[in-house]
């Protein structure tokens, strides 16, 4: 790879605590790639879920900080959880486009410079696309997955609202199957891989979260799909633990660092990494 | 000094009740030269013009204003008033106090200054009124009609028997349109090839009638009675005249494996194609972008078969130019593209269908002859679901705003004929709404309901998905048992919403008539006029105006010829007078003018003017053609030295207007 370019990592709280898997993996294959990935010296929760709220200004504030952290360095900013990347990307969008709530933000923050959504903001999915390309990363990898049925598991962050996320078509997507064929395996389609996991009603009401959770998985299987794979911790929790299926589920990031051969190797610590979670 | 009456009329409470009209009457009779001002309660009666053709008569009136409606509604009542008692009609100005007054207005003193304003203004401009005389125009006694389906067929037929020459021109290679492949028609369920077929023979056998098929409008000039129109003749490769249709060079094509569009792709034709087995004209087409004699010079098989030597692959694209008096649009309708709707996978699914693609699948004539197969494995379907609404009554920019009208008719068409035709298939219909606001047909709606036990459930689809063992899962809300629903279908079939066809907006060009946002063509007005476009000349013939099933686009078709005849019956017509003029010694000939020009109607010539030190001078100067020009008045806006004025509505007139509403 030539010479690597550096992105503002955002991982988020839950990538420390319960999903490290998505971030090590993310890490290790992003340095593979050629990608410096660099956390902000300090860095907030995104917001948890994105208010709509109109006058939750508040609960953007986090977001905002994240994006400029971006800004002040002059690069772009990668996440990669899902609700994560859905709320800072939709902030990013309405701080560019409402005149009125970025007035009222800014205000508030006090910032060196007023911050209104100069800040790019990739999906680490969007970066393999379109930075690194899922033809590079073809050739990049060592370990492919060949025969493996793989399907892949959107859920409704990461598309939706669609105007704003500007990632993928939300009804029939591809970015994810493109993955899965980079990495050598073979993309299974099935109806529930933009449905909702259940969420934080795992919370609330178990059951109900089983039965979205549930539907998700069957209708994976159903279509043959051998193993799944997603970018969200919470998605990843319901579909494991809730689902009541027995069909495999892994960040796609452990997938990519398998393929890169890198899953097994102790990965050279990138900059600003927190050996605490290793 | 001029001598004005004012009419103040009451329109029954509709001004009276917001404007105290006798105050606007004692006010108006103060303004200059105001000789007589009076109000009555409805002035457009036969009394109230009574009342005006007296005055006129009696004060020896030289300029009118009445207050009172929208000069839409009956500016030419008085005008004719006024002619009767022996005044120019255009020394007739109206005051609207009604549509921009009292209807607007709650508060009687604001509304009634605002009356007394407007009439203010009225007779200020009237003031500067002059007489104006309309001039005549010849008509050229034959017709065009665009688009050959059951729309400009019906129009053509009703001219042509009026004793008319008319043309129809189709883009397709045959006439006959939508119609042609529509299986059943509601709410009679008679066979649509049955009761077209027979109209499509006659508008061909109808020696008043040409038929250019495989032909497009290519440019439009001229305006009412005489406009000009080049019609590009597209190359068939295939000479109409020689050509038999007897079909010998079809069977011999090797290219067997181009999309049949008249069967919405669900099977194949050859390279050389008819239509289907009515087409009319009954010509052979060859497709250039399959034929291999056409693209690498090899094969030339169907020149070898045809006895009547009529293949010919040299041919080119050809125009003609013909002289019309009037022009029919009836360029139709398309369903729109499902591109963009992946939530019910028609573009992954072979077994989603739109209602167009079913209409095919159930037809005789179709692909499976007449069998209503699945067509991902031929097998019979046992579980239908109909989805209502797909892109219609959308509120984002995916689909159309508007009612399709046509959709829930022709779905419940579909699922009587499919429970009666196979009593063991289950058959699910999704809608919004149930509209059926038309003879019989709540009737016919009822009768797919109760006696065919059609299962029709409130509520959307959400989502529609194949699954593994060939079944579709289709996820939808129950809106009346606040329920989710998944139903395991064999096929689903999508009601797509309907469009203008895509070459109304170049034609609309051309034609320099008037759509609106959807692409519709816009009417004159929407009750009144309902089959004329706003320029004069051009009408509208079925759903190119609006979605339309087929008995209102055929109503429609003969309104439209019944007009288009009103007006070839006349051999010469009356221009609007109020039309815009350009002082030649004024205008440097700076061509503002013609990029407003939205009627074509100005033209540039160099002229010779004397200057005052005796030399000849040759200036490029503006000209308007009073016959094609409609008064919109937008060259007078744009002429930066005013040479441009419009009679009727001069800049002067504009101008004492405005001072009289700032006084």
């Amino acid at each position: 790879m030539e010479q690597s370019v550096t992105y503002t990592y955002y991982p988020g709280c839950t990538l420390r605590t319960k999903a490290r898997d998505l971030d090590e993996y993310t890490r290790s294959s992003a340095a593979a790639l050629g990608i410096a990935l660099v956390e902000p010296d300090e860095w907030q929760c995104c917001g948890g879920a994105y208010t709509t709220a109109r006058d939750e200004l508040a609960t953007k504030l986090s977001a905002v900080r994240t994006l400029n952290a971006a800004k002040e360095r002059g690069n772009a900013l990668v996440t990669v959880c899902y609700a994560c990347h859905n709320v800072i990307k939709q902030t990013n969008y309405d701080i560019s486009h409402d005149e009125d709530m970025a007035a009222k933000i800014n205000n508030y923050m006090k910032l060196a410079q007023p911050y209104t959504g100069e800040t790019t903001v990739y999906h680490y999915l969007e970066l393999l696309r379109d930075v690194v390309g899922f033809d590079e990363l073809k050739k990049a990898v060592k370990n492919p997955f060949k025969g493996k049925k793989i399907a892949a598991y959107y859920g409704c962050l990461l598309l939706r609202p669609g105007k704003k996320l500007a990632m993928d078509d939300p009804e029939n997507p591809s970015i994810m199957e493109d993955f899965i064929r980079a990495v050598g395996g073979t993309p299974v389609i099935y109806s529930q891989r933009n449905e909702c996991c259940g969420g934080y009603i795992t919370m609330e009401d178990k059951a109900q979260a089983a039965k979205r959770s549930g539907a998700v998985m069957s209708s994976a299987k159903d279509m043959g799909a051998d193993m799944m794979i997603t970018a969200c911790p919470l998605c990843l929790y319901n579909l494991k633990k809730n689902s009541g299926s027995d069909l495999p589920v892994y960040y796609f990031t452990e997938l990519l660092a398998e393929a890169l051969g890198l899953k097994d190797v102790p990965e050279t610590a990138p900059e600003g990494k927190d050996e605490a979670n290793g | 000094m001029q001598r004005i009456g004012v009419f103040v009329c009451h329109c029954g409470t509709n001004i009276a009740a917001t404007v105290d009209v006798k105050a606007v009457a004692e006010a108006l009779g103060h303004e200059p030269g105001v000789v007589i001002s009076q109000d009555y309660q409805y002035m457009c009666s036969e009394s109230g013009q009574n009342l005006v053709k007296d005055a006129i008569k009696e004060h020896n009136l030289s300029g009118i204003v009445i207050c009172s409606c929208s000069p839409r509604m009956h500016e030419n009542t008085f005008r004719k008033a006024a002619a009767a008692a022996g005044l120019n009609p255009y020394l007739v100005e109206i005051a609207n106090i009604r549509e921009q007054c009292s209807w607007i207005h709650r508060d009687i003193a604001t509304a009634t200054e605002k009356a007394i304003i407007l009439g203010k203004a009225a007779v200020a401009k009237v003031h500067l009124n002059t007489p104006l005389t309309s001039m005549e125009s010849p008509v050229v006694k034959r017709a065009l009609v665009i688009g050959g389906g059951i729309a400009g067929i019906q129009t053509a037929l009703d001219i042509a028997e009026a004793g008319f020459d008319v043309d129809i021109v189709e883009k397709e290679a045959t006439i006959g349109g939508k119609m042609a492949q529509i299986d059943k028609t509601f709410p009679t369920l008679d066979c649509a090839a049955c009761i077209l077929t027979p109209k499509m023979v006659e508008a061909s056998q109808n020696e008043k009638i040409h038929i250019y098929a495989f032909s497009e409008v290519e440019a439009v000039k001229g305006f009412v009675g005489n406009f000009t129109v080049k019609i590009k003749r597209k190359a068939r490769y295939v000479d109409e005249v020689k050509c038999t249709g007897c079909g010998a060079c079809i069977e011999k094509c090797p290219m067997k494996k181009v999309p049949n569009e008249f069967n919405m792709g669900l099977d194949n034709r050859h390279a050389v194609y008819i239509p289907f087995a009515q087409a009319v004209p009954k010509i052979a087409t060859i497709d250039p972008n399959y034929c291999m004699m056409l693209k690498n010079g090899k094969c030339g098989l169907c020149s070898k078969v045809c006895a009547a030597g009529a293949i010919d692959y040299k041919q080119q694209d050809s125009f003609i130019e013909e002289k019309y008096g009037a022009i029919v649009v009836a360029t139709g309708f398309n369903p729109i593209k499902l591109d963009k709707y992946d939530e019910f996978s028609y573009n992954t699914c072979p077994d989603v269908v739109t209602s167009l693609e079913l209409e095919r699948l159930m037809n005789a004539a179709g692909p499976n002859g007449g069998t209503l197969l699945r067509p991902s494995d031929k097998s019979h379907p046992h579980t239908i679901v109909f989805v209502q609404c797909v892109g219609s009554r959308c509120s984002d920019e995916k689909g159309k705003p508007y009612c399709s009208k046509i959709c829930c008719m022709y779905t419940a068409k579909h699922a009587m004929l499919i429970r009666d035709k196979y009593p063991d298939t289950e058959v699910y219909v999704f809608y919004i709404d149930v509209r059926t606001p038309g003879k019989n047909f709540d009737e016919f709606y009822r009768r797919a309901v109760e006696q065919y036990n059609v299962h029709y459930i409130k509520g959307m689809v959400g989502k529609v998905t194949p699954k593994s063992d060939g079944k579709i899962d289709v996820q939808a809300s129950d809106l009346l048992s606040n329920e989710q629903l998944h139903i395991d279908a064999d096929m689903v079939v999508l009601a797509a919403a309907i469009e203008p066809d895509k070459t109304a907006r170049p034609l609309a060009t051309m034609l320099t008539t008037q759509m609106d946002t959807n692409d519709f063509f816009t009417e004159a007005h929407p009750k009144l006029r309902p089959v004329e476009s706003a320029t004069a000349g051009i009408f509208l013939s079925g759903a190119c105006q609006g979605p339309k099933d087929i008995p209102e686009t055929v109503a429609q078709g003969s309104a439209a010829a019944a007009k288009a005849i009103g007006l070839l019956c006349k051999n010469s017509i009356t221009c609007n007078p109020c039309v815009a003029h350009s002082d030649e010694l004024m205008c440097n000939g700076c061509s503002s003018c013609e990029k407003v020009r939205p009627y074509g109607a100005i033209t540039y010539s160099d002229k010779e003017f004397r200057m005052p030190d005796r030399t000849i001078a040759v200036r490029r100067v503006a000209s308007v053609n009073p016959a094609v020009c409609q008064g919109c008045g937008a060259c007078t806006v744009a002429c930066p030295s005013g040479a441009m004025d419009l009679s009727g509505f001069s800049n002067s007139q504009i101008m004492a207007e405005v001072d009289a509403i700032c006084k």
